[in-house]
């Protein structure tokens, strides 16, 4: 029997029992489909993580303290201070822009309105250049204003909405902590990054947070002390020389040995890794839920041919009797299995694409079907055709004629 | 008739289910010779192990002692693959319950024994062609494309013969073929056989129909496993109905009488 001729064969038992064919097909649709969407779906959402980090602006570098305390009454040792921006904007090469990040929290009132739990960002005129931030209204403030503590503020979109509504926030004065701050500019809509909400901050210089928002008992031992620095590296320059210098800057400034500094350097290409080995360990987990309803479908195919192969006895004896070899008969009942599979598989694959579309379209979360996922459950559902077809074939082809034939 | 050269010969041919205690010798040395052209029926009790006897003819079972030559060749030892292909050149058979798959038309149902050919494999527009002579010969021309199903059980009875004729072979092998049969339609059917072996086809078949036995030439009685009688047969005269079909060596005739 040529090859031609089983899958003939193959197909017209499959189609004489259509109902039966497409349910125990349903399985390898689903499990095939699934697999698909569920990496779509969680490709879609690497990707949005990672245009996320990457809308951190370009080629970052956050140093961050590192604090250890003494001891109770004991001064705080080491952390980052106000300075080593400077420092590293004088000394090191190959920087582009720096601003440090120091936040406190801060009731905002303006005429009737309040806002608790305002967080206030102090912080550096670089700002805008080295978060990638655009200013949509007025402008950010200025060296000058930096130096002077002068008492003025930006306001992110939400918040500005939050305040003023319709109207026109710049000139208008605020109260922050009941201090009274201008509005000299309101930052262009930039939205959720990394789960920060650029929108809902307000930006001051950091020698106003210094001043007036450091809370008082916090005052004493913070000092000019800042939570983080953040890095813009030159384009052209080398992100490790960077990396390096700033370490041996920083540590000969805190007078801290390189194995165990007070401070924490992460570039953002740190951060995309690990985020991306979160992710991936997540759509590989996802994969492997998919995969099993996959096993679950091969398991009705199984189960399908079993049934198929006693209910068909007589045929293979009959075949038997007539010329068919052990080895015919279990290529025919393999066939069939692999060509269950395999429709299943392609029915599946064109389920999962629409699948991905559809709860893309529906749920307005990203999807993005990822080539290789096709491949994979696709021959994965081969795979399980020849595996859990494997064995009713196998029953097939041994059983006797002579028995086969009185079958009833 | 004895010049004709030896078709089947079994030498001390045993069949033993079971072991020990519970034992069971369903074929018990038989010894037997049937030439080239012969009809034999194979006639006995139910129990005697007529069955066993002609599975092993078949090449469907395999004896457990003696030997089994057919066509010259010790087929004893073979191996199910080996007796498979045994099966496809040189044997047709035909059975009580017709056997035909029930998805499959009557002409389907005809090519069948082709498509597990091995030598001399013929495409499928010629096998077609042959199966539709095949089907013509037994008087089926107008009924290829019918399934089982919309057969009367003689009619399902003549595919069947037209299937077991297919791969042209050296032995046909006929279980019961009239057992499911009403009296008309057992008429045609051996009508038929018997014009089958004047052409010169070698048939060996089981029935325990006397009547039916009689047709034939030659009666092997089986008793206990053992061969217990052995007796040519005044064949009866011309089959008094016509059989309803041409025989495959007269293939050129279109016109059928149907009945």
């Amino acid at each position: 029997m040529n090859y031609r001729e089983t899958v003939k064969v193959a197909w017209k038992s499959l189609l004489s029992n259509k109902l039966r064919s497409l349910l125990t097909m349903l399985g390898v649709i689903i499990g095939v489909a699934a697999v698909i969407v569920m990496i779509s779906i969680s490709a879609g959402t690497e990707a949005t993580i990672s245009e996320a980090i990457h809308g951190l602006g370009s080629n970052l570098v956050f140093v961050s303290s590192a604090l250890t305390r003494g001891g109770p009454g004991q001064p705080v040792q080491g952390g980052l201070v106000y300075d080593d921006m400077t420092a590293i904007r004088e000394r090191v090469s190959g920087v582009a822009g720096v601003a440090v990040d120091q936040q406190a929290n801060v009731t905002v009132k303006y005429g009737n309105v309040t806002l608790e739990n305002v967080v206030i960002v102090g912080t550096t005129p670089d700002y805008p250049t080295v978060r990638d931030v655009q200013v949509g209204a007025g402008r950010f403030f200025n060296e000058q204003e930096q130096q002077r503590a002068q008492k003025v503020v930006v306001l992110g979109k939400t918040v500005a909405e939050q305040l003023f509504g319709e109207s026109d926030p710049i000139g208008q004065n605020i109260n922050v902590n009941n201090t009274k701050l201008t509005v000299i500019g309101v930052l262009a809509a930039k939205g959720l990054v990394s789960g920060t909400d650029f929108d809902q901050l307000i930006y001051t210089p950091i020698s106003l947070v210094f001043q007036k928002f450091t809370p008082s008992q916090f005052a004493r031992i913070m000092g000019d002390r800042v939570r983080q620095i953040i890095v813009s590296v030159d384009p052209n320059a080398n992100m490790d020389e960077v990396v390096q210098q700033i370490t041996i800057l920083l540590a000969n400034r805190h007078k801290v040995s390189l194995d165990a500094p007070d401070f924490t350097i992460r570039t953002q290409a740190d951060i995309i890794q690990a985020q991306e080995s979160t992710t991936s360990s997540f759509r590989t987990l996802l994969g492997w839920v998919a995969g099993v309803s996959l096993i679950v479908g091969g398991i009705g195919i199984m189960n399908i041919m079993l049934v198929s192969v006693t209910e068909r006895t007589r045929e293979i004896g009959l075949r038997q009797a007539v010329g068919a070899t052990p080895g015919d008969i279990q290529i025919q009942f393999l066939t069939e299995a692999l060509m269950l599979s395999l429709l299943g598989g392609l029915v599946g694959v064109l389920a999962g694409i629409g699948g991905s579309w559809l709860f893309g379209s529906l749920s307005g979360m990203r999807t993005v079907i990822v080539p290789y996922s096709i491949v994979l459950s696709f021959s994965s559902a081969a795979l399980i055709g020849i595996f859990f077809g494997y064995m009713p074939a196998q029953k097939a082809a041994q059983l006797d004629p002579i028995v086969a034939l009185r079958y009833e | 008739m004895k010049e004709k050269p030896i078709l089947i010969e079994t030498i001390d041919l045993k069949k033993i289910y079971g072991a020990d205690e519970v034992q069971v010798n369903a074929l018990d040395g038989i010894n037997l010779k049937i030439y080239e052209g012969e009809f034999v029926a194979v006639m006995g009790p139910s129990g005697s192990g007529k069955s066993t006897l002609l599975n092993i003819l078949a090449c469907l079972d395999r004896p457990s002692q003696g030997r089994y030559i057919l066509n010259g060749e010790d087929v004893s030892g073979y191996n199910r693959k080996e007796l498979a292909f045994i099966r496809s050149r040189q044997l047709g058979f035909i059975f009580q319950s017709y056997n035909l798959l029930p998805r499959l038309t009557a002409l389907e149902n005809v090519m069948l024994p082709m498509m597990y050919q091995r030598e001399g494999r013929l495409i499928a527009n010629e096998r077609q062609e042959k199966a539709a002579a095949g089907l013509e010969s037994v008087g089926l021309a107008d009924r290829a494309h019918h399934l089982p199903s919309q057969l009367s059980g003689g009619q399902q009875q003549r595919v069947a013969i037209a299937r077991a004729l297919i791969n042209d072979p050296i032995l046909v092998l006929a279980d019961e073929p009239t057992g499911n049969l009403d009296t008309k339609s057992s008429q045609e059917i051996i009508d038929l056989l018997q014009r089958l072996n004047q052409r010169g086809r070698t048939i060996v078949m089981v029935t325990h129909e006397p009547d039916i036995a009689h047709y034939t030439e030659r009666i092997l009685m089986i008793r206990d496993g053992k061969l217990a009688s052995d007796q040519k047969n005044g064949r009866r005269g011309a089959p008094k109905i016509q059989p309803a079909a041409h025989l495959p060596e007269k293939r050129t005739r279109k016109k059928e009488k149907n009945r």
